[in-house]
């Protein structure tokens, strides 16, 4: 995969850094990011910050899948998000905390040479 | 014993009031609101028709309480508003549960109706307040309140007498004395445990307990008297135990059951004195033929005489043994006023039993709301269990029927007495007497009067006995499953086939089935099933989108076939179609991560293992809301030594952690960020702690009182069983967390019926107690064994905790799952006792193998360095803490910020990490 030249990358961490199917946080910029490395070695990136808690704890949630979707449970109060795209699958009936939507923002990933870069705004 | 589960009630046959009435006139409050007193339903009423009608109800007991709640249901324009005049103290409460006030029940457990019933505005309740006189050409009720000798007077348009019985005194020389008492109200019950208690202190020695009267509530009397301690000796005047209920065999095999569980029995014996001692308190019972006993407490249960004083002045005719004589409608000689409960002469008979008393509130407020209602007639089965000894009684159990005949089965060694009586053409089923086992009675009570399929003889054998199980009854429609509430198999059936009730939660709740004693609920659970299997409606018990099976259905396969990961597992147990990159989820991973757990295979943070685990099982410690844990070191039975203590206080003192003691008897620490706690544990583990489990669906603690060892009236040293306990279970996953409780005697300081297992110690052993727990529905845990010596008990538990861990649901604690499991507590003691299953070898071998492979799961993760990887805050910033925690200090701790003091940046918050932790 080649990085894209219009947006900055951030070396995180070593591919083998990452446990399969285990979140990571990572501080990107000032910004507290989640990690999840899936079993064919695809990384994916959304917020660490659970909307639904306000708490930044997302890349400690299980990882699964609904239908074809990769998917973290929040370990707080077990929602659902989709790990590609950040969409909120299940409020298990609860709203997020004022000042949050139900969705995650996501970051762009690449892997190079085993080195994870996570991507800027271009 | 202290458990003693009245669950015995009659049986009224089919009403025009059963549950199926009852559901249509139920109130629905969206369509039909409560009016407000006054402006009744002023909306609806036509010109000329009465104002709101007021009922005056005598008496707020068990019956008093049913028709309020009756009426209310089924009068929701609110024609009538009521008011109650109870003489005793309190709300109604549950009488037939009296005797549960001795093992350490609140009243206001008792209690029956819901807060918002008395809260009703056209319901008016006034307690402690005595109706003394009834002016029937007036319409007026004179009522006295008991504390400020207030007198009024009230209008009624309908009057209800529902003020039950009294304990009978027998005329005894004697029975006056201190320490003699009856057994009716709260307030007896409570009088007599205060007397026993004051006993208890002042000799050195058990209490000497007498009960004269061998009937139902003799028999009762005796137990209470039992689970408080005293020895008890039930002095019965006629030739056996319980004579109206059972018959000659069953009372013999009664009697001996009794008495092996150390309660003696005086048959024929008619007392003629109770002397008092020298401080003037009842000492010794002389009787007839020239015995005596040395007593410290009596309790007379003798009878119950009908309180129908205020009919008898009011010139209301009452029958030959007393009773307020009612027609078939409940109604007495004047037209306003009626009769229900104990207190009703009905048919000739005064009925001391809650069924009919119920029955007979329906009946009434049918007719007042303009019905036509009957009283069906009584049945007097009755089923009960007094210190683990089974009895039940029903129909035609003395076979006076012309041509009956009996069918008896009677094995005096393991004291069982079972006869059935039936037709003379031996096909259908007239009653039937159940003593020892009375687990039959369940399945053979609805089909009183019906014919019984297959052999009868099955049905007299203990269940599981030979090689031929009991017949398959088909229950009519009509035959009433759930006595209690009147609910017919009908109702049970319609709740699924109408009503799309698919679990037995949905059926209690739609049909009231199994919601006050509960015995029915096995029945109700067959029904069900039976239902949901004919309708097609296949319940899918599958876990998730991605695992077919049930918990235990995938417990036992991951058990025999050996698989260990998640990724084999879900290949071969997924379910059809599952997408190939299907990954699980967060339902079906800890799932497989507990039964993994269970069974004992390696470390949570082995491999693959450590990706189904939920965050708290995780890194070993307990998520709080703003996203750091809480750590709790194991200190097994509550005992923790000063320098532990001071061990303690120092990590928390060094990592700034707010401390707190948990119910659990232990001290968890909080505020702890996920980097710190390889840190924290390391000083903990350096101190000789290990991990407390407390994040785990496992073993959290045994609490104990201090036991024998300490305490002036301890029995047994229960802070050492219960630090062996906590020991032999600890780390034991299983579907909820669980916790176990040992008390040193009957006063239960530990509060161990409140736990999933409870033990209390006896002068002979142990009593085990299982399904207690807190939570949002408290359930007090019921009597499995008793007396047990310590190796039995532990494998009595062993055995229990086992037997849960395979078969419960997920997340499923263990009074549900004893709801649940096939046969209920009774199929649960058959399995733990019995080994009813055969898989008893197995379950010890299981709990066996799990205390063999022990480790402490903390000590493990400190000594490998990959498992230590995990606990980074950031992958690319391991030490740096997460920035966003933020602190304020309350009564000399720390606690998290609100958000509102995070945004007051002129108040500044304490970031964590920066200012208080100690970091190696
Ligand atoms: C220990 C025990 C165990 C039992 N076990 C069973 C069992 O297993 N199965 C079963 O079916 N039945 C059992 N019973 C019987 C059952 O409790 C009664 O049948 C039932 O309570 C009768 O209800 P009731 O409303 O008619 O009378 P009660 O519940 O006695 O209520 C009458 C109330 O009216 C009050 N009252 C009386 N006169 C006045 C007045 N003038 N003014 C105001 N208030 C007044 C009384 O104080 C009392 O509170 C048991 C009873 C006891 C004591
Ligand atoms: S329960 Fe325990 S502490 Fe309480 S009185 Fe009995 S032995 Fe003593």
């Amino acid at each position: 995969m080649t990085a894209a030249t219009s947006r900055t990358w951030t070396a995180v961490c070593r591919l083998e850094d990452l446990v399969p199917e285990r979140g990571a946080a990572a501080l990107v910029e000032g910004e507290q990011v989640a990690l999840f490395r899936l079993l064919d070695d695809r990384v994916l990136a959304v917020q660490q910050l659970d909307p639904f808690s306000g708490a930044y704890v997302l890349a400690r949630g299980i990882v699964g899948s609904r239908g074809t979707a990769a998917t973290v449970a929040s370990p707080m109060y077990k929602q659902v998000f989709d790990l590609a795209t950040g969409t909120c699958l299940d409020a298990v009936g609860r709203t997020p905390v004022d000042g949050h939507g139900a969705d995650l923002r996501t970051w762009p990933v690449s892997v190079v040479d085993g080195t994870v870069l996570v991507g800027g705004p271009s | 014993m202290g458990d003693d589960l009245i669950d015995g009630v009659t049986e009224p046959k089919h009403t025009e009031t059963t549950g199926e009435t009852r559901a249509a006139y139920r109130r629905d409050p969206e369509v039909d609101p409560v009016p407000a007193p006054g402006t009744g339903a002023l909306g609806a009423r036509q010109e000329g028709e009465p104002v709101t009608k007021h009922l005056v109800v005598v008496g707020g007991g068990m019956v008093a309480h049913r028709l309020v709640e009756a009426l209310r249901d089924r009068d929701p324009a609110g024609t009538w508003r009521v008011t109650v005049y109870a003489e005793e103290p309190r709300a109604p409460y549950d009488r037939v549960a009296l005797t549960s006030y001795f093992s350490g029940r609140d009243p206001a457990d008792l209690a029956l109706g819901s807060p918002e019933l008395w809260a009703d505005p056209l319901v008016d309740l006034h307690r402690d307040t005595r109706v003394t006189a009834v002016d029937r050409a007036a319409r007026t009720v004179t009522a006295h309140r008991n504390d400020t000798g207030h007198v009024t007077t009230d209008h009624y348009d309908a009057l209800v007498l529902a003020t039950g019985s009294s304990a009978a005194v027998p005329p005894i020389d004697g029975a006056d004395l201190p320490g003699v008492f009856v057994y009716r109200t709260v307030d007896d019950v409570a009088a007599l445990r205060g007397w026993v208690q004051q006993q208890a202190e002042r000799w050195a020695r058990p209490v000497r307990g007498a009960v004269v009267g061998g009937g139902l509530l003799g028999l009762e009397a005796a137990g209470a008297l039992q689970a408080l301690g005293a020895a008890s000796t039930v002095i019965q005047y006629g030739p056996r135990l319980m004579p109206l209920q059972v018959d000659e065999g069953g009372g013999e095999a009664l009697r001996r059951l009794i008495n092996a569980k150390g309660v003696a029995v005086r048959l024929n014996t008619s007392t003629t004195r109770i002397r008092p001692g020298r401080d003037g308190n009842a000492r010794r019972m002389d009787f007839a033929d020239g015995g005596r006993l040395d007593v410290d407490v009596v309790v007379l249960a003798t009878g119950v005489r009908p309180r129908d004083e205020l009919a008898r002045a009011a010139d209301l005719p009452v029958g030959e043994r007393g009773g307020v004589v009612v027609d078939e409608a409940c109604r007495t000689a004047d037209p306003h006023v009626w009769a229900v409960g104990e207190v009703a002469c009905i048919d000739g008979a005064c009925i001391g039993l809650v069924a009919p008393g119920y029955a007979m509130a329906e009946v009434v407020v049918d007719r007042l709301l303009g019905g036509a209602a009957v009283f069906p007639g009584a049945d007097t089965a009755t089923k009960l269990k007094l210190s683990g000894v089974d009895v039940a009684s029903f129909g035609d159990a003395f076979a006076h029927t012309p041509g009956a005949l009996e069918l008896v089965h009677a094995d005096p060694v393991a004291g069982l007495y079972t006869k059935l009586v039936l037709s003379d053409d031996a096909a259908t089923l007239l009653g039937g007497v159940l003593v020892g086992d009375a687990s039959a009675y369940a399945s053979l009570r609805p089909m009183l009067g019906r014919r019984l399929e297959g052999d009868p003889g099955a049905y007299l054998l203990p269940e599981g006995a030979g090689a031929v199980g009991r017949p398959q009854t088909t229950l009519p429609d009509d035959a009433a499953v759930c006595s209690c509430n009147n609910v017919t198999a009908g109702t049970v059936r319609a709740a699924v086939t109408e009503h799309g009730c698919t679990d037995l939660a949905g059926v209690k709740a739609c049909t009231r089935a199994g919601t006050s004693c509960g015995s029915c609920l096995p029945l109700v659970k067959k029904l069900m099933t039976t239902e949901l299997e004919r309708a097609g409606v296949t319940v899918s018990t599958a876990l998730c989108e991605h695992v077919e099976l049930s918990r235990a259905q995938l417990f036992d396969a991951v058990r025999v076939t050996g698989l260990r990961t998640f990724s084999e597992i879900l290949a071969k147990h997924g379910r059809p179609g599952l997408d190939p990159a299907a990954r699980g989820c967060d339902i079906c991973k800890p799932v497989v991560a507990s039964i993994l757990g269970s069974l004992g295979v390696g470390h949570v943070l082995d491999g693959e293992t450590a990706t189904l685990q939920d965050t708290n099982d995780h890194v070993m410690a307990n998520l709080q809301k703003d996203g750091s844990y809480s750590v709790v070191p194991r200190m097994p039975g509550g005992e923790v030594t000063p320098e532990g203590l001071i061990a303690v206080g120092e990590v928390a003192r060094d990592f700034g952690l707010y401390t707190k003691i948990t119910g659990g008897q232990r001290i968890d620490m909080f505020g702890a960020r996920i980097e710190q706690l390889p840190h924290i544990w390391r000083r903990l583990v350096d101190a000789g702690f290990e991990s407390g489990h407390a994040y785990g669906k496992s073993l959290r603690t045994v609490k104990s009182c201090v036991g024998s060892t300490w305490c002036r009236f301890g029995v047994q040293d229960s802070t050492a069983l219960a630090v062996e306990l906590e020991l032999r279970y600890r780390g034991l996953r299983a579907p909820h967390k669980f916790k176990l409780g040992v008390s040193g005697c009957a006063r239960e300081c530990a509060e161990a019926r409140a736990k999933d297992v409870g033990i209390i110690a006896t002068d002979k052993g142990w009593n085990v107690y299982v399904g207690g727990n807190g939570g949002f529905t408290p359930r007090h845990a019921q009597l499995l064994a008793e007396d047990l010596d310590t190796a039995t008990l532990i494998r009595t538990v062993d055995r229990f905790l086992m037997y849960y861990v395979r078969t419960a649901d997920r997340l499923q604690r263990t009074a549900p799952w004893i709801e649940e499991v096939e046969g209920g507590l009774d199929g649960v003691r058959a399995v733990v006792l019995e080994d009813s299953l055969g898989i008893a070898a197995d379950l010890d071998a299981a709990m066996a193998a799990h205390v063999e492979g022990y480790a402490d799961e903390w000590a493990a993760t400190l000594a490998d360095p990959h498992k230590l990887a995990r606990f980074a805050s950031f992958v690319n910033a391991p030490t740096t803490p997460d920035p966003s925690l933020a602190y304020v200090a309350e009564r000399g701790q720390v606690r998290p910020a609100t958000p509102a003091e995070r945004a007051d940046a002129a108040r500044p918050v304490l970031v964590a990490g920066t200012t208080l932790a100690v970091r190696r």
